[in-house]
């Protein structure tokens, strides 16, 4: 009943294996923009100003309360309208990053909300700027509360990249889909991308747990 | 073409759009429901092998990615034997989903009812079916409420997915405006406006009113 073919499974592996490592690329830069942008879209919303925070509040929840894949078609389309035109990859680094940097900022600011309210109030009495008590007092104790959730984001976004196929990102989905329409097979190429993407979610859940582990021992925490 | 010219003639359509994504996220939050507490407690069943069937189905529906295995729905399985419209195969590929990421709250829910109340129903020698049916599903509902709610905004995002395979949903609709107008800003906006109204102003307000009522009734003060 089931029609697989080997041969054609093992012609289709080397554009699979090169898709994968746009895959791991597009995951690895949308992290990175994701963990910057986070942090600061958290510290933005703890300014003196009460209505820039509401608004920052705000906006981090209408991003994080939208679909993915309408957010990579925003970006992508919206921009040649007023003249700006941005590469598929552009456009879907952005569109990812701003997304998981919506997620980041809650799991930040839960982490910086952790930090005892005492540290405030003895870095202030002992005359310490707001610069050197983010970066000396804040931040290195929400390190280790952040961690988890930064690593359930990390494997997140690893598998939210196939949506970037939509506008043309050359990722497993869209090399897969590619396959399936010149080839009009897609048994083989889809099932794969599915075992492909268990074999990379899964030992990178692993790892998001073992250092999850190693930053608590290293920082001292018993848990 | 002002914004409001623009409203007024595509309104019929973006509500037909609402529509279908509310029906596919209603379809899919009932089945991922259901296979959230099927999975979700036959992780903790006392027989080994309902434990890996069940572990087995979560690790390998969170392990891939849902747009993967919607194409894998749509696509594959037809070669199999099994034929589902694009209807059907969009909502059981988001509930079956989402119903993987439900069974392990399920699961910790059940696990977060303290230990004193397994031990008391022991102790008053209630069967195991009603000891879970009486005393401990319900205390498992209202600790995992917060959760599920937030697991069904994220149903919610995934059902825009289901444009894909070319169901009328909102996110489709405003893909066909954008394509005939051109007018991406005001056609994806708009349905960036009207996920968010959905989200923020439906389903929170309404799982908050659900959290309050199930307080009451444990005869607590929310």
């Amino acid at each position: 009943m089931i029609d697989w073919r080997w041969d054609f499974t093992l012609e289709i592996l080397p554009r699979l294996a090169i898709a994968t490592g746009q895959t791991l690329l597009a995951a690895l830069l949308g992290y990175a923009i994701a963990l910057v942008l986070g942090l600061l879209l958290a510290v933005a919303r703890r300014t003196p100003w009460r209505a820039a925070n509401a608004a920052i509040r705000e906006l981090v929840e209408m991003v994080r309360s939208t679909p993915l894949v309408l957010q990579v078609f925003f970006v992508f389309y919206v921009g040649p309208q007023f003249g700006i035109r941005l590469s598929p990859w552009t456009a879907g680094m952005i569109a990812i990053g701003v997304h998981y940097a919506s997620y980041l900022a809650e799991v930040y600011r839960g982490a910086i909300d952790s930090v005892p309210k005492g540290q405030w109030e003895a870095a202030k009495s002992l005359n310490i700027g707001p610069w050197r008590t983010w970066t000396g007092i804040v931040l290195p104790q929400a390190v280790s509360p952040a961690v988890p959730g930064l690593g359930n984001y990390a494997v997140g976004i690893l598998k939210d990249t196939p949506i970037l196929s939509v506008i043309g990102v050359a990722e497993l989905m869209h090399t897969a889909n590619a396959i399936g329409a010149e080839s009009y097979r897609y048994l083989e190429p889809f099932t794969l991308v599915g075992l492909i993407f268990l074999l990379l979610s899964l030992p990178a859940a692993a790892a998001a747990r073992f250092i999850e582990r190693r930053v608590r021992a290293r920082l001292g925490v018993i848990s | 073409m002002s914004y409001a010219e623009f409203l007024v003639e595509h309104a019929p359509r973006f509500a037909d759009g609402v529509v279908v994504t509310a029906q596919q996220a209603v379809l899919a939050a009932v089945l991922a429901t259901a296979i959230a507490l099927v999975a979700g407690l036959l992780r903790l069943a006392p027989v080994a092998p309902l434990r890996w069937l069940a572990g087995t189905y979560v690790e390998l529906l969170r392990g891939t990615s849902l747009l993967v295995q919607l194409y894998w729905i749509f696509f594959v399985l037809p070669l199999l034997g099994v034929s589902l419209d694009k209807f059907t195969a969009g909502y059981v590929a988001v509930g079956m989903n989402l119903g993987a990421y439900g069974a392990e709250l399920v699961r910790g829910a059940v696990l977060a009812v303290p230990r004193g109340q397994w031990e008391a129903a022991l102790a008053l020698n209630l069967s195991p079916t009603r000891r879970m049916v009486r005393i401990i599903l319900p205390q498992a509902v209202a600790i995992g409420l917060p959760a599920w709610g937030n697991l069904m905004i994220e149903l919610l995002k995934g059902t825009a997915l289901v444009s894909l395979i070319a169901v009328a949903d909102l996110m489709f609709v405003a893909k066909q405006i954008n394509g005939s107008t051109f007018l991406s800003a005001q056609a994806f906006g708009t349905a960036l406006v009207l996920y968010y109204v959905m989200a923020r102003f439906v389903l929170t307000p309404a799982i908050r009113m659900l959290e309050r009522t199930l307080a009451r009734r444990m005869g607590r003060v929310a």
